[in-house]
């Protein structure tokens, strides 16, 4: 068993050592009716050989992104990442080593982590980010949260456009304390009917842009008037890289910043895991949930980062912490800030446009299909086409021709009545071939 | 005589007794490094990428056109970045961490390989699921090995982080009682003063009012305070087994018919599994639900603080509010039921987006088939016999907390050793580091005065643990004879000093900011 | 002045009451970083929190030991709660409160106090 150091003979020696006769000396205080002799009933040890080979069987049974043509967003976007982020990420001091407790050697760990905090605050145009969450609709759910605590108000107004999963995760959690939540049907360009819901009652409206639709909007006047009503402004972002060609959220007068980060630094990874980004004003900054770095010096006066207003966190609030968080996203975050180190502004820019660029093209090309009507009107690099047939099916048989067409919006949510409408994400690495093979795939399909 | 090379030149060192600084603060193979925004880094770009084709005016005043603030840096530089970083952190692959609670055990390379195989990590969570059917056969597959591992009918997937499959555990015995009316009165949750602070984090995030129950002597839960306690008020309790003292829990059937006798929930905090896996099974001692932390014992990398993953077993009374989505295997395939109508009616909801965490599953069941259901009866065997070899070789030099009986797979020590010394926990912890160990946990559990609590995993050698039992009698002794600048300073030989952690807490910094007059970042 | 079993104190000049915590508190705690003082007109009641006082490691709820109306917290200390270590028991105060009930029934006088932290 290659994990396993110990000899026969080591074991032996320790028995010895401890002054037990046998291993089961030491498993004394289990419950006679609880103890099991022999095996569980599972497959016996196997050889990394073995191991591969049924793994890789389950592989194979997938199609895989880069093998088709593919237009999946919905939340999860495929881009290219560079060959150096997943090699630094495996490094033995990343890969393997802890959360920073212990600052003296954990530096690495720590300045890295300064590094992802001012990335993301500036990405986001925030002024204060933390050190990554779970995921964009675990952030979402804390935001509300942390909107109810520094408003003292109970109650969410979530527009049309957020994403339905992050909708009910976010209703899942919240309304567990206590905490209500009023969720506008789904909507392709109406983030702003959050407005007429502000009421006296309303901790913070919530919008998503780009949306689940694909709509870019600017929120400036949603912020307007949540402020003016004491409300808080969160702003849901699923797609990091729309940040380098649209007005970031905090321009726009955001409170409170819950996005994916997953889109640069960390593959699709069926779902997981992903990168929460989590970024706020500096005056709410106690009410954050999550880990946060600082700046501080050490006993020779030399610039180090340690965790800091920890006191926020459940390992010393306990039953009165903001959040019952103890993990972030680590090794996914180390991931993003190389891959933003990597790409920098101007990289970035320039990836954002390529993805627009696509998505433009996309559009054209299935808009000129009879029977497809693009309901997006301004989008970044996804949007929504209404089709004379649901969605859902045209998808399957695509599919069944080797074309992931995209999302229908009813996988999302079936009871919204869009069962015909096909959400279409494209980004650098969408080719005009696939464009191509999508468009006359589709007109088919349609016919 | 010809000769090809004529320049000699010497071959033995100079015995050199001074020992002059360097000019510029390097320190050999150890590199200084600054914030990627304090370099050069403005303006450049580390990426190739295409012109685009489009300048997005078409979004007339949605772009962006103020400065970001984000510096980019050529592959050399970057690499250089973030190796010379890399340097400064202790990791598992280089010495112990002998954590308590945490299970710092060796990460295998297999499980990276596996998650990195396309099929697998280049799919995407809402592609149609006859083109993912190897997803979902994996996912259910670790399914069956966490369900048949705890004896437990049913898991929930997709909690992100252990804390997470608290919440989800709890949420579900909420559900639970609401759906035979009883949520109203049943506010009250039971922990053990011992108990992680997630426990009462989550049990009051969930709207439960915490109860505290008291530990004996030994160590381990008061039966009696805890029968006192349970009454039709009480929705659950929240034990840990083996316990953070790291004992197991001799009472827990006890625990468990008198809690379920009160109408009330036994939910276990499963950190400590790897003390037990493969050879009780939680299911057996009446548990409810038990969150298993994948990235504690089955293996998956901490990477710095994360990503963790935390699926929850459950028993048959709390299964059916299990959240979306899941995974059903029946004969036309494997199907995914993300939706809480129908087959989900009585979910308590959903806890993320998409499935979870898909790639840790496949580190974890890699880690799981590697070892079979022999290897890992072995692996609890190694880590419990680890944990009370050290507990043997160093109780003559410390005090253990609770120095009768075995212990299980941590053992724990408490600051009674140090009295007169001047020397506290955290002193002796810092001096650790020096000698090349990464501290134990320090302070917890709360129950035990300036707690030690050390857990070296089944993956540590006899040789290491020789190793670390030997640098700890030697600091040990040090501390009792009085050489107390060697603890006070600590550590001396790391790569920071000691940090100022009022200062950064009283002042907090919490990103680099441009300095004023300067047009590079927006804020 | 007086004092509570949970370490606050109380000093009295008519119907307004001064309240912090003790040196003995403010020394367990540790550097003391944040302080969250309660808002004027908040209404407390003997025994329950009103203010939360934070340490780098530690986090302690703060019971009045008067029933009333917050008249002001302490402001100074968001700038600098060092002042509650460097002077618990004068400029480290938390909140002044108009009583509704100055009975110091429950609490102890200086020397009972001495006595009682001789016992912990």
């Amino acid at each position: 068993m290659r994990y396993l150091p110990l000899t026969p003979d080591d074991r032996t020696a320790m028995l010895a050592a401890i002054g037990a006769k046998s291993i089961n000396d030491l498993f004394v205080d289990v419950p006679a009716a609880a103890r099991r002799d022999g095996f569980v009933d599972l497959p016996r040890v196997a050889g990394e050989l073995e191991v591969e080979r049924a793994l890789g069987a389950m592989a194979a049974r997938n199609a895989s992104a880069g093998t088709v043509p593919f237009f999946c967003g919905a939340g999860a976007y495929k881009h290219h990442v560079p060959a150096t982020v997943d090699h630094v990420i495996q490094r033995s001091e990343f890969l393997t080593s802890y959360t920073p407790y212990q600052p003296e050697i954990a530096q690495g760990t720590l300045q890295y982590l300064y590094e992802f905090q001012t990335q993301v605050a500036n990405l986001t145009g925030m002024a204060v980010a933390n050190a990554s969450l779970y995921d964009g609709s675990t952030a979402m759910a804390e935001g509300v949260l942390m909107a109810t605590r520094v408003t003292r108000r109970n109650k969410a107004v979530i527009s049309g456009g957020v994403h339905p999963h992050y909708v009910r995760a976010t209703e899942t959690v919240v309304h567990a304390v206590g905490v209500e939540t009023e969720a506008l049907p789904a909507a392709v360009d109406a983030e702003a009917d959050v407005i007429a819901c502000i009421g006296p009652d309303t901790a913070c409206v919530v919008v998503q842009t780009p949306n689940v639709f694909g709509t870019a909007t600017d929120v400036t006047r949603i912020a307007e008037a949540a402020h003016a009503a004491g409300a808080l402004l969160i702003v849901v972002v699923t797609e990091a890289v729309s940040m380098g060609l649209l007005k970031s959220p905090g321009e726009m007068g955001a409170d409170i910043v819950a996005a994916e980060g997953q889109s640069i630094g960390n593959a699709l990874n069926y779902g997981g895991p992903y990168v929460g980004l989590f970024a706020c004003r500096e005056k709410l900054v106690r009410q954050m949930p999550g880990r946060l770095c600082g700046e501080t010096v050490d006993a020779d006066g030399t610039r180090g980062f340690v965790l800091t207003l920890s006191t926020r966190e459940q390992h010393i609030r306990r039953d009165k912490a903001t959040s019952n968080i103890c993990t972030n996203s680590g090794l996914c975050s180390l991931a993003f800030t190389i891959h933003m180190s990597l790409l920098g502004e101007t990289g970035l820019r320039k990836l954002a446009l390529l993805n627009h660029e696509k998505a433009l093209a996309t559009r054209d090309a299935l808009a000129a299909i009879p029977g497809v009507e693009v309901l997006t009107p301004r989008f970044f690099n996804e949007f929504a086409v209404k089709l004379p047939k649901p969605a859902a099916e045209v998808v399957e048989a695509l599919a069944g021709h080797r074309i992931l067409a995209g999302v229908p919006y009813s996988r999302l949510a079936p009871a919204a009545g869009m069962d015909d409408v096909l959400l279409v994400a494209t980004t650098e690495v969408t080719t005009d071939a696939d464009i191509k093979i999508l468009a006359s795939a589709l007109a088919t399909a349609c016919a | 005589m010809s000769s090809m090379n004529t320049v000699g030149r010497p071959t033995t060192p100079n015995r050199v007794e001074s020992k002059p600084a360097t000019l510029t603060g390097g320190r050999g193979l150890l590199q200084n490094e600054h914030l990627i925004f304090e370099g050069d880094g403005w303006g450049k770009t580390g990426v190739d990428l295409p012109e685009p084709k489009t300048d997005g005016s078409d979004l007339g005043d949605l772009v962006r056109r103020d400065p970001i603030g984000l510096p980019g840096l050529s592959e050399p530089e970057t690499m250089r970045h973030y190796v010379r970083l890399s340097q400064k952190n202790h990791a598992i692959d280089l010495a112990i961490y002998p954590l308590g609670s945490c299970t710092m055990k060796h990460n295998p390379r297999l499980n990276e390989k596996m998650a990195r195989l396309p099929g697998f990590a280049d799919i995407h969570p809402l592609q149609p699921t006859s083109t993912v059917q190897g997803a979902l056969e994996l996912m259910d597959t670790l399914a069956h090995w966490l369900k048949t591992l705890t004896g437990m009918p049913a898991v929930a997937l997709s909690p992100k982080a252990g804390a997470h499959g608290e919440l989800c555990g709890l949420m579900a015995i909420r559900a639970a009682h609401e759906a035979s009316g009883q949520h109203a009165q049943r506010r009250k949750v039971l922990v053990p003063t011992s108990a992680h602070g997630t426990n009462p984090a989550t049990a009051a995030f969930v709207g439960y009012t915490v109860v505290e129950v008291a530990q004996t002597d030994d160590g381990r839960v008061d039966v009696a305070d805890l029968a006192s306690k349970l009454g039709d008020d009480v929705a659950a309790i929240m034990v840990t087994n083996p316990n953070t003292c790291g004992l197991f829990e001799r009472d827990i059937l006890e625990i468990s018919r008198l809690t379920h006798e009160a109408g009330a929930y036994f939910y276990c905090d499963g950190a400590n599994f790897n003390a037990i896996v493969g050879r009780v099974r939680p299911g057996d001692l009446g548990v409810d639900a038990m969150h298993i932390n994948l990235h504690k014992t089955f293996s998956t990398p901490h990477g710095g603080g994360g990503p963790g993953a935390g699926p929850v077993v459950l028993s048959e009374a709390l299964a059916p509010f299990a959240p979306a989505p899941w995974v059903v295997h029946d004969a036309d395939g494997y199907r995914l039921i993300e939706r809480e109508e129908d087959e989900a009616a009585q979910a308590f909801g959903r806890l993320c987006a998409f499935q979870g965490q898909m790639g840790m599953y496949t580190r974890a069941l890699s880690y799981m088939m590697s070892h079979g259901s022999d290897g890992l009866r072995q692996v609890a065997e190694d880590a419990v016999l680890n944990a009370n070899y050290i507990k043997a070789r160093l109780s003559d030099v410390m005090s253990a907390a609770f120095p009768e009986g075995p212990c299980m797979h941590e053992a724990l020590f408490d600051d009674e050793w140090l009295k007169g010394t001047d020397i506290t926990t955290l002193d002796f912890a810092k001096a650790m580091i020096d000698e090349g160990f990464h501290p134990m946990t320090m302070y917890f559990p709360l129950v035990v005065h300036g707690a030690m609590l050390i857990e070296p995993t089944e993956t540590e050698s006899k040789q290491e643990l020789d190793r670390f039992i030997h640098a700890m009698r030697l600091l040990a002794q040090a501390a009792k004879a009085g050489d107390v600048e060697r603890f006070k300073g600590a550590p001396f030989h790391a790569p920071m000093k000691r940090m100022d952690e009022t200062r950064a807490a009283r002042q907090p910094i919490l990103r680099w900011t441009a300095p004023e007059g300067s047009n590079i970042a927006a804020e | 002045m007086h004092f509570s079993k949970d370490h606050e104190w109380v000093r009295l000049d008519g119907d307004v009451a001064t309240v912090g915590i003790t040196k003995f508190a403010a020394d367990a705690l540790g550097d003391v970083v944040f302080v969250e003082t309660p808002d004027a007109g908040k209404v407390v009641t003997k025994g329950d929190g009103f203010a939360v006082v934070e340490s780098v490691k530690a986090a302690s709820d703060v019971y009045a030991p008067v029933s009333g109306e917050v008249i002001e917290g302490n402001a100074a200390l968001a700038g600098a709660p060092e002042t509650v270590n460097a002077d618990p028991e004068g400029e480290g105060w938390f909140a002044k409160i108009k009583v509704s009930d100055a009975s110091t029934e429950g609490l102890m006088d200086r020397a009972a106090y001495d006595a009682f932290l001789a016992t912990l």
